[in-house]
């Protein structure tokens, strides 16, 4: 028997698709706050008495018109993406990851130890794995704490992450300044294991562009977090505790415990975000590497509305952004593109309620 | 005469929902008015439209002659309504006197708050009015019934000349309704115009003068009180003949002969704390046979609530056991209680039994999710055919697995709780208001499937507010009074006035 | 160690941090997450700086640095309050906002990405003998100022219930909107006066000058259990501590590192309730609709 015969009949009016509902109220807040984000820029570069049209044709030849600035563009996606994922995750769990950047640095380190400890010569992908997970735990460990405290004691978690990013951040410099770093400098020596090929080894076109195959990872993951939250038992019940802790609870799954699992989760995801800067970048760790990254997740995660598709979308626009700022720099000061940044994410973020109540009183107004 | 409240054709919706839809309102001066209907009927919509909380989508509101259609609170305050809201309206870390003067608040010089004065009003009017509260006291540490008479002086204090009262008596023990009746009357007879909302009919013979009827968001009679009976009032409530009494009493179906001993549901001098350490419940001790309907009464506040959740695995027991089948789950998880046989229909099914967010199918898994996974994976196919199947056995309308829970009517949304508790194998059944905000067709149809479980063996506890609701379905009755049980009577025995005693607890038992 | 020098440059230090917390104690209790000092300060400093740059006098500074801060506030009452938009997510989004809109003015204005020129301030700020900017004492009087707004006014009693039980408030006529764009304005003018007396105490705005102070305010408005009064102290406790690592310096007892973290590290033992568990205003931070 199909759902459809089923459904048809007395009140066909309610059968209506709910996809396109849910798409509207998905897409429509970002594409206003791309829109008020065009505006804001206009002004600001009008305030520089240059002209709008110049300076976003500057941006876009920048940005994806040429195969370094696309692989810049690619590479600062990367980091994005994991720390978006990470946001998202804890957010379909109904908690706030504001740790990213400490997750981030500390994964960073984390492989960058594991690179150094390792043997010259150790095979690429044995490395890779090796890497991955020190540096997923060292970020897990760090998600692991506000969970801990907020199942054991009720400590809100956005406070917790705050505050531990500086509590984290303080620790690592204090390691690389006082014990690890390169004299006259604040970074760790080079690894002997784990780097990652560039996309410019594979495709001379991207010459000189940071982009490497952590890339490839961070689509894995998204799959990953894909397939968990919509496919998987656990993201059923994750989800179940982030729409309706109580209704979850009721349901037999472990509120607290899946607290745990999704910060703890959260934070190995920011934390393989390291190697994009240390295995596939620099090659070491570098005190402050991470500085911002985690708080742009947040943003990413935000605008991409916490769907995995939607969170590499975001992360790509938001790296054009940041690439973009340095490929208009000479007319406009790229720090424009730090106001972009903060205009979008306040824009998406007021636009989202604002958007769902003009469309269900429209529909309502539809059905009457 | 101007009628004090004047209210016509008024029209409210919430997004799908018309609460109201051309409901209309006359009330005298100086009279108690008695505003009633089913849960949902849309009264407390249009008292807060009344009150200015909100407007109106159509119609007209007229207080004394004038027309206020639209008015904002502070206006209706200050034209003299005073809304006594169903969950209270005071700020728990204030004290009594700091949420008496919110909002009108007395000034020494210019921004001074004068505390004193605020406290010295609170006793003046304490004293005219017979409501005492000591002013210094914070109200997170007011009883119920205290609390509730510093709702009533606040509107006082604001010069109230009509007062609201909205289902006043829900959380009030028996002493507390008749001291409210009687300040009510004082009221009144002082020339204050009174609206009493409720659902129940007793308080409205007892106490009102006239009686307007609300059915589906619409007013469906307006009538005197000594001109009518409750039985009138009821069948204009739900549109039909009902009977008041237990005499809808269902003829005991046949039950398994003799039942295993150590079968069903068993409870041993269970004691349980609420999150505030507060013993909530008492040493508590019942069975419910297979093929028994044990129904719980009581006056909502009492620890039936805390009871279920603790059976439930909600809530963590302090002492005591709890057996299923001879099994003890006293300290096993919820998870591991739905597989030795417990099922439970959660009292508030927005908050615990649905996530509304979820499709219907979704929701149709909770709980026993991980028999529709392999592997950690969600077997998607099955998820459908499951739903398709109780959506047809239980007639959830719109029969339509992929929309949203939240989509359904009331009634539609306690079937989908229904059919995935009732759908599944089980031996023990929590029932806690499984009627509660559901239409009169799916009460019917709920009452029904209980009854069929009953007489399949199944063990049934029944907790509702309803007393006609229990004494028609259970065996046996048991009425929880201040944590523990003040009486367990086979149904047969029983009767609302015998109930109702030891619901108020002036009639004590000894089946503690 | 001299105990007057230590005094003196730990008020220097709890200044800002006194001027924030405040701020965010008023728009905490009226139900407003404050995540955004650390922006209002900076965004105080930066009008602070232009201010005084271009009228040569620190006074009309301090106005525009008020403003500053108040202008963000603006932002972020308008969208979490009129548009209900997520409070924590404006709020990361006001701060990453500032630091952008300061540097792009920076740039504009001053032409330089890092720093802009040297502008006047209020003389020598700390002497032995006493103090003599201005700005000091009215740091050190914002915490019982506050207290006293909030525990003896009547704007005081409905901040307190509007963070509380906002519908107890609007059902007796209290607008809590409008309560919540009042605090919400204080806590922007309150933190703008803490990011104005670093500007000008420094005689110069830099780039993200506020350096996490914003973060410490908050810490210490839950350290201090949403009281102005504790919270107050617990500025000047933080500020001790930091004073004590910068005399300390040299002697490599303590790595300044571990000196740094303990705001954070005594916040969350706070909101962990290890000792008096902190609890927020019950509506801190929700949505209602």
């Amino acid at each position: 028997m199909s759902v459809s015969s089923l459904a048809g009949g007395a009140q066909p009016t309610f059968a209506a698709t709910p996809w396109r509902e849910r798409a509207e109220e998905a897409l429509i807040p970002p594409l206003v706050a791309l829109l008020v984000a065009l505006i804001c820029g206009d002004l600001l570069i009008l305030s520089y008495g240059q002209s709008p049209a110049a300076v976003y044709r500057l941006l876009l030849e920048g940005t994806w018109g040429n195969a370094y600035g696309f692989g810049q563009v690619l590479y600062k996606a990367t980091t994005l993406a994991f720390t978006g994922l990470a946001v998202s995750f804890g957010l379909r769990a109904g908690l706030f990851n504001i740790g990213g950047e400490s997750q981030l640095a500390a994964g960073g380190f984390a492989a960058a130890l594991t690179g150094l400890a390792l043997p010259l010569g150790t095979p690429l992908i044995i490395a890779l794995i090796l890497c991955m997970i020190a540096a997923g735990c060292a970020g897990g460990v760090v998600g692991a704490v506000p969970a801990y405290l907020k199942t054991r004691f009720g400590a809100h978690e956005v406070i917790v992450t705050i505050m531990l990013n500086f509590i984290v951040l303080a620790l690592l410099n204090w390691f690389i300044a006082g014990h690890l770093h390169v004299p006259e400098t604040l970074h760790t020596p080079e690894i002997h294991a784990g780097i990652l090929p560039r996309l410019a080894d594979i495709n001379p076109r991207f010459h000189g562009s940071a982009a490497n195959l952590a890339l490839i990872v961070a689509l894995i993951v998204a799959s990953g977090v894909w397939f968990y939250l919509f496919r998987a038992r656990g993201g059923y019940e994750l989800r179940a505790v982030g729409l309706q802790p109580e209704a979850a609870e009721y349901g037999g799954i472990s509120v607290g415990r899946v607290w745990m699992k999704a910060l703890t989760l959260s934070g190995m995801i920011a934390g393989m975000g390291g190697i994009n800067y240390v295995l596939g970048y620099k090659h070491y760790y570098e005190d402050g590497f991470a500085s911002g990254a985690g708080f742009l997740g947040i943003a990413v995660a935000l605008v991409g509305r916490n769907h995995p598709l939607g969170v590499l979308l975001a992360a790509f626009f938001f790296a054009t952004l940041s690439q973009g700022g340095l490929a208009i720099h000479a007319f406009v000061p790229k720090q424009m593109m730090d106001v972009l940044q903060g205009v979008v994410i306040i824009a998406v973020a007021t636009a989202v309620p604002e958007v769902r109540r003009v469309l269900r009183s429209a529909r309502k107004r539809g059905d009457a | 005469m101007t009628p004090a409240i004047r209210m016509v054709g008024i029209d409210k919706s919430f997004g799908a929902i018309r609460a109201n839809r051309g409901a209309s309102l006359e009330v005298m001066p100086g009279e108690i008015h008695a505003l009633v209907g089913e849960n949902g009927a849309g009264k407390s919509t249009l008292m807060r439209i009344l009150g200015g909380l909100m407007k109106p989508d159509a119609g007209r509101v007229e207080v004394n002659g004038r027309d206020v259609t639209g008015w904002s609170t502070s206006d209706a305050i200050a034209a003299g309504i005073g809304i006594v809201h169903q969950h209270f309206m005071l700020v728990p870390t204030l004290t009594v006197a700091e949420n008496l003067v919110l909002g009108c608040e007395p000034k020494t010089r210019i921004v001074v708050l004068d505390y004193k004065r605020a406290a010295d009003d609170v006793r003046k009017l304490s004293n005219e009015t017979g409501l005492v509260v000591a002013p210094d006291r914070l109200v997170s540490d007011l009883s119920v019934g205290e609390a509730q008479r510093v709702e009533i002086l606040k509107v006082l204090f604001r010069g109230a000349k009509i007062l609201v009262l909205d289902e006043p008596t829900a959380v009030l023990s028996p002493p507390e309704v008749h001291e409210l009746w009687a300040v009510l009357r004082r009221l009144r007879d002082n020339g204050a115009t009174i609206v009493l909302i409720t659902h129940r009919l007793d308080e409205v013979v007892e106490l009102s003068d006239t009686i307007t009827v609300m059915r589906a968001g619409q007013t469906v009679e307006r009538i005197k009180t000594s001109e009518t009976t409750p039985a009138e009032i009821a069948r204009a409530m739900v549109g039909r003949e009902v009977s008041l009494s237990a005499g809808k009493r269902v003829q005991p179906v046949q039950r398994p002969a003799s039942p295993q001993p150590g079968q069903g549901l068993e409870v041993r001098s269970l004691t349980i704390n609420s999150s505030r350490g507060i013993r909530v419940v008492e040493g508590v001790s019942f069975g419910v046979k297979p093929g028994e309907v044990l129904g719980i009464a009581g006056v909502e506040g009492n620890g039936q609530t805390e009871l279920v959740e603790a059976l439930a695995g909600l809530r963590p027991v302090l002492s005591g056991d709890i057996l299923i089948d001879g099994v003890d789950i006293t300290r096993r998880p919820v998870a591991a209680r739905h597989d030795t046989g417990l099922s439970h229909i959660p009292e508030d099914r927005h908050r615990r039994g649905l996530i509304l967010e979820y499709t219907v199918a979704d929701n149709l898994i909770l709980g026993v999710q991980k028999y529709f996974a392999k592997r950690g994976v969600i077997e998607k196919d099955r998820v459908m055919e499951n739903a398709i199947q109780e959506i047809s056995a239980f007639d959830i309308r719109p029969a339509n697995p992929i929309l949203a829970a939240r989509a359904l009517s009331g009634g539609n949304q306690q079937k989908v709780v229904i059919a995935r508790e009732m759908g599944r194998d089980f031996s023990v059944l929590l029932a806690s208001q499984p009627t509660r905000g559901v239409d009169v067709g799916a009460i019917e149809f709920i009452h029904q499937q209980l009854l069929e479980a009953r007489s399949k063996g199944k063990a049934i506890l029944l907790v509702s507010a309803e007393l006609n609701e229990v004494l028609a379905l259970s065996d046996r009755v048991a009425v929880m009074y201040r944590g523990k049980f003040a009486v367990v009577m086979p149904a047969a025995e029983a009767s609302e006035e015998v109930l109702g005693e030891y619901m108020i607890g002036t009639k004590k038992g000894n089946a503690a | 160690m001299n105990p007057l020098s230590f005094l003196t440059q730990m008020i220097r230090i709890a200044i800002p941090y006194l001027f924030a917390a405040s701020g965010g104690v008023v728009a905490e209790r009226s139900g407003i997450v404050s995540l955004t000092l650390e922006g209002f300060m900076l965004s105080g400093a930066f009008g602070a700086v232009v201010g005084t740059h271009y009228s040569g006098s620190p006074w009309v500074g301090v106005l525009t640095g008020m403003f500053g801060g108040l202008v963000f506030a603006l932002i972020h009452a308008i969208t979490t309050i009129r548009y209900r938009a997520d409070q924590v997510v404006v709020g990361v989004a006001i701060n990453l906002l500032a630091i952008g809109v300061t540097r792009f003015f920076l740039k504009l204005f001053f032409a330089s990405s890092s720093n802009s020129p040297r502008v006047a301030g209020f003389g020598g700020n700390i002497k032995a003998a006493g103090f003599d900017n201005p700005l000091l004492w009215l740091g050190l009087l914002s915490a019982p100022v506050v207290a006293f707004m909030i525990y003896r006014t009547p704007f005081g009693l409905r901040v307190r219930a509007a963070g509380e039980h906002p519908e107890a408030a609007e059902s007796v006529g209290v607008s809590v909107e409008r309560v919540r764009y009042l605090a919400v304005a204080i806590s922007g003018i309150l933190a703008g006066l803490g990011g104005v007396y670093l500007a000008l105490d420094q005689h110069q705005f830099t780039d993200q000058m506020t350096a996490g102070r914003g973060f410490i305010a908050i810490s210490a408005v839950i350290f201090g259990r949403w009281s102005p009064i504790r919270a107050a102290g617990a500025c000047l406790l933080f500020a001790a501590a930091e004073t004590l690592q910068i005399q300390l310096q040299g002697s490599h007892a303590i790595p300044s590192q571990f000196i740094e973290m303990i705001p954070y590290v005594l916040t969350i033992i706070a909101l962990a309730g290890v000792v008096g568990r902190a609890v927020p205003p019950a509506a801190l931070g929700k949505v209602e609709d």
